[in-house]
């Protein structure tokens, strides 16, 4: 192995771990605001991944009716939750939100799919259809169980996830997708050559994180979310409403999401049931930092993308045990320096 | 006595199977302190978790002569109930600038902003912290943060769970005092209290919760000369301040 090998491999480890760290990062902000470990977080860079090569083949994307199906289950779970208190202007926006939204989108897309306007139109044509998926299934699955165990919560995750998988099977098909690259540039730096699709990669997922950091240290929103992954029953006392919170914080999951399934499909070929294998590496990453800290999450998603490289290199055969094995001394380190049972709030 | 504010009757809350209040009724007539005092275990703070929304009960629960028993805890907050909890429930993890701004999530940016330095001339001590994270801070510092969150929202009636709980005595003084300034500021109180004798002392009306149920009511000097509540409640090594 030489130095031109070594930052191959670095390069390629820096670019998937930027991915890790944006689907970590989800995982831990999910979990903060609502104790859910969203498991279904591949899913929206699955399905984000299809979506938009689907855009870029001119296709009108499966998605669309993936979305009504799930708008209409929310709605169905929104009203029956709510039948006591379901006053007219309440009904009224459950109804535009699960319903209308997606039928306007279906509008749209059937309208500008074929036109196939290139990179820019896709990529927010695509957000378009994934993001409201978060909050939609937060209403189907989540808020009726807002009050319940961090198990029960997780196995109602599985229960998502597994559903959306037969969902993507049945709307998307078994093929694999793989897009065009989001920059054709490429550089050299001595023996190295970097490529264009590698700079895209990095630099959105630092503006996502910065942005991120701006919105949780700034707006009003980000505060009522930290509130709530703070303090559960402080944020209800000073009139957060956590179920909005939790929608808010889905949506986020969703659109972070969309952009690392934008950003991944040119590097690997994505089919409906890739997401799991990706989502559970930016969890390895989201355990290393506790589910709590951004940082050592983002740091421990680098970490995750440099084990997968060098090892993928070494033993390609065994690449994903050496990045699942990772988890278990940081498991028996965290459960070695906590004295008592982790409560569940 | 004034108009009454809050008037909760026939109250019962249980948890799960075992019924923890049994039948409540009380008032809180507008800009006054009423206390509900009583043992450990009495259910005095499962009832305050009734009144609030947090937890769910049985029985009628009015708010300015609107039944408000069927609103969310959201929408009670939205009224002008607020609940300072014995564990006081802070954002421990943000600062305590933040904490403040945050009790008044229902205002607007002016309304919040005014609120903000009218609880920092309330609580001079909150403002030489307001850099530091709620977490860190001590017993006193944490009640006061916690008594100025509540008012950012500008409640109409404010709950308090125990506010003299693992309190300093001369810290307990400093609570009392506040709490009273408030009342004559025309914000009416619950007060929920085992320092019976601090409580009595500042409430016009109190109420002694007894096993989930009211066994005695009446105005503090009622209670106060009432031979065997002194004895229960008052009596030598009461806790006092």
């Amino acid at each position: 192995m030489d130095s031109t090998i070594v930052l191959f491999l670095v390069q390629d480890a820096v670019i998937n771990g930027a991915i890790y760290a944006l689907i970590a990062i989800a995982l831990v902000l999910v979990f903060a605001v609502t104790r859910v470990i969203l498991v279904p977080q591949g899913e929206f860079v699955a399905f984000a991944g299809l979506t938009v090569a689907a855009l870029e083949a001119g296709r009108v994307p499966p998605t669309l009716w993936l979305l009504v199906a799930l708008g209409v289950l929310a709605a169905i779970s929104s009203i029956a939750w709510h039948w006591r208190e379901m006053e007219p202007r309440r009904f009224i926006g459950v109804v535009a939100s699960t319903i209308v939204v997606p039928l306007l989108l279906i509008l749209v897309t059937k309208f500008l799919a074929p036109l196939k306007l290139g990179l820019a139109a896709n990529t927010i044509l695509t957000l378009l259809l994934i993001v409201p998926m978060g909050p939609l299934l937060y209403r189907i699955a989540f808020e009726p169980l807002a009050e319940a165990s961090v198990l029960v919560l997780l196995i109602a995750s599985f229960g998502v996830h597994l559903s959306l998988v037969g969902l993507g099977l049945a709307f998307f098909g078994p093929e694999g997708v793989r897009t065009a690259a989001l920059s054709d540039a490429s550089y050299t730096a001595g023996a190295l050559i970097i490529t264009g699709q590698s700079v895209v990669v990095i630099a959105v997922t630092l503006v996502l994180l910065a942005a991120l950091a701006l919105f949780f240290g700034f707006t009003p929103t980000g505060k009522a979310l930290r509130a709530c992954a703070s303090n559960r029953l402080g944020a209800r006392l000073v009139g957060i409403p956590t179920s909005v919170a939790g929608q808010v914080a889905f949506a986020m999951a969703a659109l972070i999401g969309a952009v690392s399934g934008i950003l991944i499909t040119p590097i690997t070929a994505i089919y409906y049931d890739s997401g799991f294998l990706i989502g559970l590496k930016g969890f390895v990453a989201a355990i290393v930092g506790g589910l709590a800290s951004y940082t050592i999450t983002a740091l421990a998603a680098l970490g995750v993308g440099l084990v997968e490289s060098f090892s993928s290199f070494w033993w390609s055969t065994y690449k994903e045990v050496f990045v699942f094995t990772i988890i278990l001394p940081v498991l028996v380190w965290r459960s070695l320096r906590s004295s008592h049972l982790e409560d569940d709030e | 006595m004034n108009e009454t504010l809050l008037s909760v009757a026939d109250m019962h809350v249980a948890y799960g199977r075992v019924e923890a209040v049994h039948g409540v009724s009380l008032a809180v007539p507008k800009a006054s302190i009423v206390t509900v005092i009583g043992a450990n275990g009495a259910g005095k703070t499962t009832l305050l978790n009734a009144i609030m929304g947090v937890m769910k009960g049985k029985g009628s629960i009015e708010f300015d002569r609107k039944p408000i028993a069927d609103l969310s805890l959201e929408a009670r907050v939205a009224n002008g109930l607020c609940l300072v909890p014995e564990r006081r429930e802070l954002f421990a993890s943000m600062p305590v600038e933040d904490n403040l701004l945050l009790g008044g999530f229902r205002r607007s940016r002016a309304e919040r902003s005014q609120a903000l330095e009218e609880t920092y001339a309330r609580f001079p001590r909150l403002r030489e912290r307001r850099r530091q994270l709620a977490g860190t801070l001590s017993g006193g510092e944490r009640q006061m943060l916690a008594m100025g969150r509540a008012l950012m929202a500008r409640p109409r009636l404010l709950m308090l769970d125990e506010p003299s709980l693992g309190l300093a005595p001369r810290i307990v003084r400093d609570v009392f005092h506040i709490i009273t300034k408030l009342k004559e500021a025309g914000v009416s109180i619950l007060l929920v209290e085992q320092n019976a004798r601090a409580a009595l002392q500042i409430a016009s009306y109190a109420y002694v919760l007894e096993l989930g149920t009211v066994t005695a009511a009446g105005t503090s000097a009622e209670i106060t000369n009432n031979p065997r509540l002194v004895e229960s409640y008052l009596g030598l090594g009461g806790a006092s301040y």
